[in-house]
């Protein structure tokens, strides 16, 4: 029996499970806020068409609107200038065997707690490695901080008079992980895959900058990271086939055994 | 006034009837007039006539040449009466009801709604009634605050004393001001909406602190969220105060797309239609539910409704369409009784309209001037000099004002 | 020029027949007391409200009627007397041989209501959206005014609507059938201050009706008639006038008596319009019964009924019998036939030579805007 058949049927058997990584996409779920004077990212909303009344009697369904970068969702490198011009890659010119990786979740959880502007390092990411190996190509690295259990808007967003306040990667844990580790992309769970404090480093937003730079990707507001293992998780994270979109909310799936 | 008690929960509501809301075209200039807050009568151009009732031709010289002038109130009150009995169902469930004579100054004999605390000396105002249409009332020659109070001139009034009050947007300058002059008016309960609570505004944390006060999530953009916020209060909403806004400062050609502009779309003009269409039915049903009755609707426009302002033209273009919906609104809420109330300001003192040169409107001024406008039953408000100038320019010949605003 | 056949369809309180069912019962009672035939009567006069959307002209294919004389006079309770002074006209110019003046409404439940509301564009911009519903408010503010400025009281004016009842108790047309004592006045509830429930007529459905022709048709049909002395009329006098304390008949009364050859002193009988007491009075001061102001006086100094010292409305007037529409305006001048012609058997008016009657109406905004009188004389 073929690898393939062997998943099918461990799969259909339950030895494999799906975690869903993915926020549900409703109006009340925070979205990214830009100064007054910049152009702003539609919130998720939503118009009924109908609901079994005369708008349509026998049929219930809606038309939303949101922004490419709204909810869970993927960022693509032609969303940031440094990957502007870099083959394949808008969501629609990205090979599509780019959507399914293995996962790496460095869980920075209590670090987060305490810190709202925790920044991931590279030793942190070394000292992850010489406890569960090396970290492999082609793969996603996760930043697991329990920040998905934030259900309270106001602390989603953890705003002060000096803006956002999230954890993130710092400089060099960018530049090593596309350098040195040939990773997919970068996942968080907070908007935004760099910290809510990333304007001020240097260089400013380094993940965007770095990873897209690179050809790399983005996943944001991921959640139930505390469900899955250190590695061994398989990510499949497809966003929608926008023509040169820069990005799109998707359903972020993870598979792990039993 | 004594404190209203609680609404008996199993009685019926009494539902919204109007007043005899026929009226000739001429007869409209003293809605026209009475709308703003003035008291017109016709005056002939040739001989000088003032007449009354309205007419096409002078009672004395004949000329069709008649303008509406604003006249002096003043009055003498000639006889009165009180009505024991109406044919008009309205009119029938508000027995008894007092009537004057009353000889202007300016000449004619009119027929008037009467204070009760009136003497030989009177001023009239002309007035809307619940269908919207002008109606002289007699009042007593010195204003006093009881006035306010008396049974008759509440009907005409939007009195926010001991009614409960929807502001939509209490974070802005503006908002804030509104919250606390309806709570030092006498409003039973403010419903004090807000968005975006991860943003801070200075002042806004404190609004919390007046007994009146309830925050609400609301976000006009938001369907839901608007129709869970009116399944929660619009049944008790006796005035909507509808302030929210979305202002930036862009033409057509210094913004590229057509997102800013959508933005503004979104709250000032689908904003409102969300707004009337959650909102709307509950307080039309509750147009005559006893003193504290849903009594008026009020809208936030700006003067460049009437007028694009270019600087802030798309701006001005969702205000023209907010406009034109409220127009839309005070049509469906006419039969009810609720007044919509628009509100044209010059431009607001806040940060969207810091390169415009004074003078603007402080937001308390503002509130000020639209907690006016309730108390005497006024439905188009144009507050502050540059509104009035604007107005004024606009009324006299709206191709020059067109001319003079793109210079 | 004379009058004859007086005619009264007798009145109900509501019907649900249109106005045109009336004026045809008028006008086959006007060919049963005259023995004419229906084209022998080739003018006609028609007042009503509720004949709308149809005119006098309507009515002449709607009854089958061919009339070379024609007008439809809308005037209220001034109807009658213009009515009269129209067909005169017509006969003594030889435009028509014999008149039919007829006055008629329907009323339904809601024909007043109705009525009202599209009654007049000054009313319905000016007074109805007050809340009165009708005239009683204007003639409120009028009865206060008069009150407070000539000290009448209501005693004054009960004292004429306890007469005016007494009086209809002899005529079998009246609606009301129970008498009316001055207490019983005074204790009725308020329908507009100081205007209470027996100062209001009742709208009812009803008709009245007369002819008009020359002395020598009458005689040669053998009708009991009734002489034209002299009438008057004016519209929209003293306009400058704030609150309305007189009306036309102050300026052509003299004019009046002159055309009739008598004075007040010289009328036997007085047919006033009713629609409220106080117009009464006025009626009575304009047309020079007393002095402007001294009508409370007047009333006390007098007993108003059939047998009094100065017999009024003796059929019981509106206030008594009922307001049928328009047939308001021509129930004085029927009365007025009835007496001077031998046919108000019970209340007859002792030695009745000389009657006036006088007319008003169209509360147009706050005053009544037509008014006319006649004076009629007994033929021997």
């Amino acid at each position: 029996m073929n690898a393939l058949a062997a998943f099918a049927e461990d799969f259909v058997r339950g030895k494999i499970r799906v975690v869903d990584l993915t926020q549900t996409l409703s109006p009340e779920f925070p979205g990214i806020s830009l100064p007054p004077e910049m152009g702003q990212a539609w919130p998720f909303r939503i118009e009924e068409v109908s609901r079994y009344d005369e708008r349509g009697p026998a049929w219930y369904w809606n038309n939303f609107s949101c922004g490419e970068h709204t909810g869970t969702h993927f960022d693509a490198p032609v969303h940031w200038i440094s990957g502007k011009d870099l083959p394949n890659n808008a969501t629609d010119s990205i090979p599509p065997e780019r959507f399914i990786g293995p996962a790496f979740v460095i869980d920075c959880s209590k670090e987060a707690a305490k810190d709202s502007d925790f920044l991931l390092t590279k030793e942190r990411i070394l000292e992850f490695e010489g406890r569960h190996g090396r970290i492999s190509p082609k793969s996603w690295v996760l930043m697991r901080t329990d920040w998905s259990k934030r259900t309270d808007p106001v602390e989603y967003q953890n705003y002060d008079e000096e803006g956002q306040h999230t954890p993130g990667p710092d400089v060099d844990a960018v530049k090593f992980l596309v350098a040195e580790r040939d990773i997919l992309g970068f996942g968080t769970e907070s908007i935004g895959t760099d910290a809510g404090q990333a304007y001020h480093l240097r260089p400013p937003y380094p993940c965007h900058y770095y990873m897209h730079g690179a050809g790399r990707y983005g996943l944001q507001c991921l959640t139930n990271l505390d469900q899955l293992p250190p590695t061994g998780a398989v990510v499949i994270a497809a966003p929608l086939k926008i023509r040169n979109g820069s990005g799109s909310p998707l359903r972020v799936l993870a598979l792990i055994h039993g | 006034m004594t404190f209203l008690k609680r609404k008996n929960p199993i009685l019926r509501t009494r539902l919204p009837t109007l007043p005899p809301a026929a009226r000739s075209r001429v007869a409209l200039g003293l809605t026209a007039a009475a709308a703003l807050g003035r008291f017109e009568l016709q005056q002939c151009r040739e001989c000088g006539m003032v007449q009354y009732p309205p007419r096409e031709a002078c009672q004395s010289c004949l000329s069709v040449n008649l303008i509406w002038k604003v006249q002096k109130p003043d009055g003498e009150l000639l006889a009165q009466t009180v009505l024991h009995h109406s044919n008009d169902l309205f009119f029938r469930e508000r027995l008894p009801w007092r009537l004057g004579l009353v000889k202007l100054d300016c000449g004619p004999t009119v027929v008037a709604h009467l204070h009760a605390a009136v003497e030989q000396r009177v001023r009239v105002r002309a007035m809307l009634d619940r269908a919207g249409q002008a109606v002289i009332a007699a009042l007593p020659s010195k204003e006093s605050s009881a006035m306010a109070d008396d049974r008759q001139l509440r009907e005409f009034t939007c009195d926010p004393k001991q009614r409960k009050v929807l502001v939509t947007d209490g974070k802005t300058g503006l908002g804030q001001a509104l919250v606390k002059a309806l709570a030092k008016a006498g409003a039973d309960i403010v419903w004090v909406g807000h968005t975006e609570p991860w943003k801070k505004f200075p002042g806004f944390d404190e609004l919390k602190n007046l007994p009146q006060v309830t925050l609400l999530p609301l976000d006009l953009t938001d369907s839901k969220n608007v129709r869970e916020a009116a399944a929660e209060i619009a049944g008790k909403v006796d005035i909507l105060v509808n302030n929210a806004e979305y202002h930036r400062s862009f033409g057509i050609g210094n913004r590229q797309g057509v997102e800013t502009a959508r933005a503004e779309m979104d709250v000032n003009y689908f904003g409102l239609l969300r707004l009337a269409q959650e909102f709307g039915p509950a307080m039309r049903s509750r147009g005559a539910d006893g003193k504290a009755s849903a009594v008026a609707w009020v809208n936030l426009l700006s003067i460049y409704a009437h007028a694009n302002f270019p600087p802030h033209g798309t701006f001005s273009a969702s205000k023209a369409a907010a406009h034109s919906l409220a127009q839309c609104l005070r049509a469906e809420m006419r039969p009810a009784g609720v007044r919509v109330v628009n509100v044209f300001p010059g431009p607001i003192d806040d940060e969207w309209n810091q390169l415009l040169p004074p003078p603007k409107l402080a937001p308390d001024t503002l509130a000020r001037g639209i907690l006016g406008a309730l108390r005497d039953g006024v439905e188009d408000v144009y507050p502050g000099d540059v509104a009035q100038e604007w107005l004024a320019r606009w009324r006299d010949n709206p191709k020059a004002l067109e001319r003079e605003l793109s210079a | 020029m004379v009058l004859a056949a007086p005619v009264t369809v007798p009145y109900v309180r509501y019907s649900i027949r249109a106005a045109h069912w009336w004026l045809a019962r008028a006008f086959s009672e006007l060919l049963k007391a005259s023995n004419l035939k229906k084209e022998e009567i080739d003018g006609l006069t028609v007042s009503s409200f509720t004949l709308a959307p149809d005119t006098a002209i309507g009515l002449t294919q709607h009854l089958g009627l061919s009339p070379r004389w024609l007008d439809h006079i809308p005037l209220g309770g001034a109807s009658g007397v213009v009515a009269l002074r129209r067909a005169a006209r017509a006969v003594q110019a030889g435009d028509a041989q014999v008149v039919a003046c007829i006055a008629g409404d329907t009323n339904h439940v809601d024909s007043f209501r109705l009525t009202l509301a599209n009654f007049s564009q000054f009313a319905r911009d000016a007074v109805y959206p007050y809340g009165a519903g009708g005239p009683n408010a204007s003639f409120a503010f009028l009865t206060a005014y008069y009150m407070q400025k000539h000290g009448a009281t209501r005693e004054d004016f009960g004292k004429l609507c306890v007469a005016q009842r007494a009086n209809a108790l002899r005529f079998d047309g009246a609606l009301f059938k129970k008498p009316l004592t001055l207490e019983e006045y005074l204790a009725a509830r308020p329908i507009a201050e100081p205007l209470h429930l027996f100062d209001c007529v009742m709208p009812c459905a009803g008709a009245e009706a007369f002819l008009v022709m020359s002395e020598e048709r009458a005689g040669r049909l053998k009708l009991p008639y009734v002489r034209l002395l002299g009438t008057i009329e004016r519209h929209n006098a003293f306009a400058s006038d704030p609150v309305q304390m007189r009306a036309g008949w102050a300026l052509e009364r003299d004019e009046l008596y002159q055309q009739a050859g008598a004075g007040p002193q010289d009328m036997d009988f007085v047919e006033t319009y009713d629609d409220y007491p106080v117009i009464s009075l006025m009626q009575l001061e304009d047309l020079g019964f007393c002095a402007k102001g001294e009508g409370p006086a007047f009333v006390r100094n007098h007993s108003f009924t059939w047998d009094g010292s100065f017999p009024l409305n003796t059929s019981g007037g509106q206030l008594s019998v009922g307001q049928a529409g328009a047939a308001g305006g021509f129930l004085g001048l029927v009365e007025a036939i009835r007496q001077l012609s031998g046919q108000a058997a019970g209340r007859a008016v002792r030695n009745a030579k000389l009657g006036l009657v006088s007319g008003f109406g169209m509360i147009n905004y706050d005053r009544g805007l037509g008014s006319g009188a006649a004076i009629l004389q007994k033929s021997e």
